[in-house]
């Protein structure tokens, strides 16, 4: 502020004043390059993620043949001889995912549709918490729920017999992790899903219900149609969710790579493979250490591809309706 | 006095009623389907709130049904121990948590902060390198957290930075991977706070510097502490990356930022004790997560509350 003031006191009648700082202001200069550094920095842990995870799995390609990893079935490292096909895992991964989402679309798509339409706005400043405080809950204890409650206490009464080969007596399932998995990302889908319903312009249901259309049609046939884009985003980025958690899979899929879609087997997630793999003692260098990282590439390619997408169909909607 | 918009006049009152009486006559000649299949789709939709209320209900009760016998002091002043479950705890867990977190705070509010006022106040957005820092940090919140694991082990615990199995190591990983919620929050709080408070700035004389550290800044304090808490507390539930950094389970001391002798975390104990299929274990692993939630939950509804508390209407 002193800097700013001093020109104020000049006696009137000097010579015109120059519109410019008074001074070359290198601090200001400095200020801006630090800040810059900042940002940059994101960028820079981009590169190291990128970087970290290229060296080895080159290093991994070098030992496994690409094809080998990339269309194989059979995920057995500690085997003689090892076989590594990434795909019993993709499989394991992909199995927990198609029962979280095929759990957790219908229920987050309910409570949106319920919240942004139904719900008047003391039943909304009351749900919307709730479903925040479900968010913010660690998925170690969400794993934990879903071993030892999901699985005994509603899996196993509620599987009919010995369907694809029975629920009863078995310490992990795919079923448990993926209901497990459906419960951590209702509030994803909910959540981004009522906010692209709330964009959607008022005129459009009061247009609906002038044509005497019923409160379910204008929430079916208008505001979900409208509001696709968001809601596709948010079913997309709960994918990417549910394929990058770990805690969840590990604690109640189990770790028995299979290449099966069956809901009552016990598998292994690319993620579990990764964090019971990689833990402290792992010898730098072996071919285990190295396939660490080839996981970790095909999972952050996975990832990065439905982010990106996630990403773009949220744009779409806020340029159509903000 | 009576006016033309007065519900009250007898004529209005009239007119009222009748439009009512006719809208509802209409409404009544609904086709029967319509309005069963009204009534099934509001139910449905109810359903399914009540079915994630029950999830979230049944996962605090089951917690706490099943922790109740291991709550007791011991929880948070004794070390882990697998030949005394019945005396094991938390402490080194407790205690290197809120050393990680101390860590994340340091890295991640300076650096979050910046990062958001350089987009927010400085970066020109048509220039391509601004674009790419932005979508790069809208991707960053995104990755899982596993991969962050794997970041922190090849780039922090071993590699270029080459700190080895610490806990700086662990909690710089944490401080990453928390960092781009940091940003995304700070940046809306910072374009919440009116131009026109800038502009007033600055034709006082103020510099550019002046008028973010005495106008932006402190106007934008409630929303980007909003945004620190919940990143600190997605920060303290994280599990997957410290398991890759080097967190193990049995450190029965008071870990240090830089001791070598090994880190334990929160989660971590938990998730170890959750492994284990003894009725001791369980219990002892469902008090951890008791623990932990109610630390969670107060440092979420203290967020909520300062963001409705503080928050400026301009």
């Amino acid at each position: 502020m002193s800097t700013g003031t001093t020109i104020a006191q000049e006696p009137a009648g000097g010579p015109p004043r120059r519109l410019q700082a008074s001074s070359k202001r290198y601090g200001e200069k400095l200020i801006q390059w630090l800040l810059g550094f900042c940002a940059i920095l994101s960028v820079v842990t981009t590169t190291a993620i990128v970087i970290s995870l290229i060296g080895p799995t080159i290093g991994f390609f070098e030992i496994v043949p690409i094809d080998e990893f990339l269309f194989g079935t059979d995920w057995t490292p500690q085997f003689e001889p090892p076989s590594f096909g990434v795909l019993a895992i993709v499989a394991g991964t992909l199995n927990v995912t198609l029962w979280g989402m095929l759990f957790a679309i219908p229920i987050g798509l309910g409570a949106a549709i319920y919240l942004s339409e139904y719900a008047s706005p003391r039943v909304r400043k009351t749900l919307k918490p709730a479903l925040e405080v479900l968010a913010g809950i660690p998925t170690v204890a969400i794993g934990f729920f879903a071993v030892s409650f999901i699985l005994p206490e509603i899996i196993v009464p509620l599987w009919p017999g010995d369907f694809l080969g029975g629920a009863v007596g078995k310490p992990f399932l795919a079923l448990a992790a993926g209901l497990g998995i459906g419960l951590m990302v209702v509030p994803i889908i909910a959540s981004i899903s009522e906010d692209a319903m709330s964009a959607v312009p008022r005129g459009l249901h009061e247009g609906a219900y002038a044509l005497g259309a019923t409160k379910a049609k204008v929430a079916v046939r208008v505001i979900f149609p409208a509001a696709l884009s968001g809601i596709v985003a948010s079913v997309v980025l709960a994918i990417s969710r549910a394929v990058g958690e770990t805690m969840i899979v590990v604690l109640a899929a189990g770790s028995t790579p299979k290449f099966t879609f069956n809901p009552v087997e016990s598998i292994q997630a690319m993620t579990s493979y990764i964090a019971t793999t990689a833990t402290g003692d792992i010898a730098t260098g072996s071919v285990d250490y190295k396939s660490v990282f080839a996981v970790g590439t095909v999972l952050f390619v996975m990832t990065l591809i439905m982010n990106v997408i996630s990403i773009r169909l949220v744009r779409r909607y806020r340029e159509v309706y903000e | 006095m009576m006016g033309i918009g007065d519900a009250s006049a007898p004529r209005n009152r009239l007119a009222v009623a009748g439009a009512r009486a006719t809208t509802q006559a209409m409404l009544r000649n609904q086709p029967r389907g319509d309005v069963i299949r009204n009534t099934v789709f509001a139910g449905l939709l109810l359903l399914a709130v009540a079915i994630a209320l029950a999830g979230l209900l049944a996962l605090l009760i089951q917690a706490f049904v099943k922790g109740s016998s291991a709550l007791s002091l011991d929880l948070i002043t004794n070390p882990p121990s697998t030949a005394f479950p019945e005396k094991a705890g938390y402490r080194p867990a407790i205690v290197g948590s809120l050393e990680l977190i101390a860590g994340v705070i340091l890295f991640v509010v300076p650096v979050g902060i910046g990062a958001a006022l350089y987009l927010e106040e400085y970066a020109d957005g048509s220039r391509w390198w601004n674009r790419l820092i932005e979508v790069n940090i809208q991707n960053l919140a995104a990755v899982p957290s596993i991969i962050y694991g794997i970041l922190g082990l090849a780039f922090i615990v071993r590699g270029p930075m080459d700190l080895g199995f610490i806990l700086a190591a662990g909690s710089l990983t944490l401080a990453l991977l928390v960092l781009p919620m940091v940003i995304i929050a700070a940046r809306e709080a910072i374009r919440a706070v009116p131009d026109s408070i800038r502009q007033g700035s600055l034709a006082l004389g103020a510099t550019k510097w002046q008028t973010i550290r005495t106008q932006v800044l402190p106007a934008s304090v409630p929303g980007i502490a909003t945004g620190v808490i919940l990143a600190v507390s997605r920060a303290l539930g994280e599990t997957a990356p410290l398991l890759l950094v080097g967190a193990t389970v049995f450190v029965t001391f008071d870990p240090t930022p830089f001791g070598t002798d090994g880190y334990s975390a929160m989660p971590v104990q938990i998730f170890n004790y959750a492994l284990r299929p003894q009725e001791e274990f369980q219990a002892l692993a469902a008090a951890g997560i008791i623990v932990m939630l109610v630390v969670l939950l107060a440092m979420n509804s203290f967020a909520i509350w300062l963001r409705n508390r503080y928050e400026q209407r301009w």
